[in-house]
């Protein structure tokens, strides 16, 4: 009998955990968001059945989401700002993580170590250390004077699209690089060989045998930082703050700390997290068909 | 026979040139390539170095250097992490949290893992599947559900120490499952087979075998834990009470918001040293354990691969 029960009994306090605290409290949001609101003293008053649920505060959110909205723009430039981190850390991080895999010899496990670091720097620190060299008279300013690429100083935190992209690149690539790197060094050389005494010219083997083996690599990493930067708000805040550069976290930030109407702000958690869960999906798509096509290229 | 040609002086190819072919030897390795992965490494390490440099300046800018002082860490009678209370109680906050953290995450997690590797029945497949959801999950979006549920269903926990340390340990316990989870695929299930056929119940033979095997996983689990608890804003953040319960990623961000001190650099220091010094016992005891097993540096990527969960 209770080698039957041992194995689920194990998993008990774990599995009860993660329901207590990451399944409710998510319920716990759409209860809030499609709930509705004390008329005398604003505070949300959440329902819990679903057959009441008021959709009004979903149609509000959505409404200032579509075109025209209060909250178009912000939408926008979310997924534009991600968008272009994203490229950027790809072209910065796929040679970054082809050459330790491929080339660093003995390098390897030093660049390895050097690459993984900034995993444990907290990211806070590592944003604090930009805002210092971006300060007006700070060393990035003072190296672009000397080298007469200004000829005054630039206001870099003062509410700048490309700092912010620029954070979001810095603060995100780690992570990127490590599955890239998993993706790249897991390729047997043996294809590679192949594909060169077949005549394949380097980039051409890199074309047709490199970039699509480490297809599943390339998409983990992007959707590995893609979903939290599109529920990033400290970045702008930290290295902008201007509303010219507020990103739809900063709204959901905004309606909960010091916001009006915390009703809101769940219902645009709502949305946001179900435009990443059709995110994540199309994602799981991509990657089974990439494994396939992997397993086409490795059968050859 | 043959003539030996007069050896001509051939004109000596100038510095730009000799770097290029070195670049361009189609024969080498990509040169390019490891100058461009040598300038990322720099440009993502030398900026925090930098910040670590200012947090020992001996006046109050954090972008002229003047002279190496300790002032911001005890000298200074006022604003020096030491005599800052709001710094040193963030301080107190942040290791408080990331200890009790790994004191309740790992033996939850560990136990999740060896569950989930070993159930099948009904139910393992769905908390397989809740346990992945907290990685992909955005912080914003779990700091606003805890937010929420202590604020209207859980209603007997208030927002405080309690609630930020229920918060970190949800999203802790997946992590400590991944890499459990990872050791016990590569341990496999033969130890375990064997020493049933020795005799041994599944509950020895969990406690005698599997679990001393597991010991390099727990502790790299351990220091994992402690790393993403003390780097956490988000989830600190949304289930702060205010002052006392402030972290240091929160008193950091507050302070680049303000006009900060170099006392911001220097508590920053303290918990980048901090944490990278536990990090790294956790990857020398991962060393240690599973000597000859593997090819030396997969420890980095195991100990990385906490973050990569494809």
């Amino acid at each position: 009998m209770y080698r039957r029960w041992l194995w689920p009994g194990l998993a008990l306090p774990g599995v009860l955990w993660l329901v207590l605290l990451f399944v409710v409290p998510f319920y716990a949001v759409l209860g809030v968001a499609l709930g509705t609101v004390d008329p005398v003293l604003f505070q949300p008053v959440p329902i819990w059945n679903p057959l009441d649920w008021n959709v009004g505060w979903l149609n509000e959110v959505l409404g200032r989401l579509a075109p025209g909205g209060i909250w178009f723009d912000v939408g926008i430039r979310t997924i534009v700002y991600v968008v272009v981190a994203l490229a950027l850390c790809l072209l910065i991080g796929y040679p970054v993580a082809y050459f330790t895999a491929r080339h660093a010899g003995r390098w390897k496990g030093v660049i390895l170590i050097l690459i993984i670091l900034p995993l444990w720097i907290s990211y806070m620190m590592r944003m604090l250390a930009w805002v210092n060299l971006l300060q007006e008279d700070g060393y990035v300013n003072q190296f672009l004077m000397f080298t007469h690429v200004l000829s005054q100083p630039r206001d870099w935190l003062g509410g700048s699209a490309s700092t912010v992209i620029f954070a979001l690149v810095y603060g995100y690539i780690p992570y990127l690089i490590l599955p890239l790197f998993a993706s790249l060094d897991r390729i047997d050389r043996s294809h590679l060989e192949a594909a060169r005494d077949l005549g394949a010219s380097r980039w051409s083997a890199f074309r047709s045998v490199t970039l699509p083996l480490s297809k599943t690599g390339i998409l983990g990493g992007a959707v590995l930082i893609t979903l939290p930067m599109f529920g990033d708000y400290y970045t702008p805040n930290i290295v902008s703050g201007a509303p010219n550069t507020s990103m739809i976290g900063n709204q959901i930030d905004l309606y909960f700390h010091g916001g009006p109407q915390p009703t809101i702000g769940a219902a645009l958690t709502i949305v946001l997290a179900a435009f990443l869960t059709i995110l994540m999906l199309y994602y799981l798509r991509s990657i089974h068909r990439a494994q396939r096509e992997a397993g086409a290229v490795g059968a050859l | 026979m043959t003539t030996v040609a007069e050896p001509r002086a051939r004109p000596q190819p100038s510095t730009l040139t000799r770097l290029r072919g070195w670049f361009r030897n189609p024969w080498g390795k990509p040169r390019f390539l490891g100058v461009f992965t040598w300038a990322y490494i720099l440009w993502s390490i030398v900026p925090v170095l930098i910040a670590v440099q200012f947090s020992f300046n001996a006046t109050r800018s954090r972008t002229a250097w003047d002279s190496f002082s300790t002032r911001w860490y005890w000298g200074d009678p006022v604003d020096s992490v030491l005599h800052d209370p709001s710094l040193s109680h963030a301080l107190v906050q942040s290791f408080k949290l990331a200890a009790a953290d790994v004191l309740i995450a790992v033996p939850i997690g560990v136990l999740l893992a060896l569950g989930l590797a070993r159930w099948r029945g009904r139910g393992s497949g769905t908390s397989n599947f809740i346990m992945l959801f907290p990685l992909v999950t955005p912080e914003i979006v779990m700091g606003v559900s805890l937010l929420l549920v202590f604020s209207h269903v859980f209603t007997f926990i208030e927002t405080g120490t309690l609630a930020q340390l229920l918060g970190h340990v949800t999203f802790s316990i997946s992590f400590v499952v991944v890499i459990v989870r990872g050791r016990l695929f590569s341990i496999g299930r033969q130890y375990e087979e064997a020493a049933a056929d020795l005799g041994a119940s599944p509950f020895v033979a969990l406690t005698r075998v599997l679990l001393p095997l597991l010991t390099p996983a727990i502790v790299a689990s351990a220091a994992v834990v402690f790393a993403i608890s003390a780097d956490d804003f988000v989830i600190s953040q949304w289930l702060s009470s205010g002052g006392s319960t402030d972290t240091v990623p929160i008193q950091i961000y507050a302070a680049t918001r303000a006009a900060p001190l170099p006392s911001v650099n220097a508590i920053a220091t303290i918990m980048m040293v901090s944490t990278l010094l536990i990090v790294a016992v956790g990857f020398l005891t991962w060393r240690f354990f599973t000597r000859g097993e593997r090819r030396a540096g997969t420890a980095a990527e195991d100990m990385g691969g906490a973050f990569n969960i494809t």
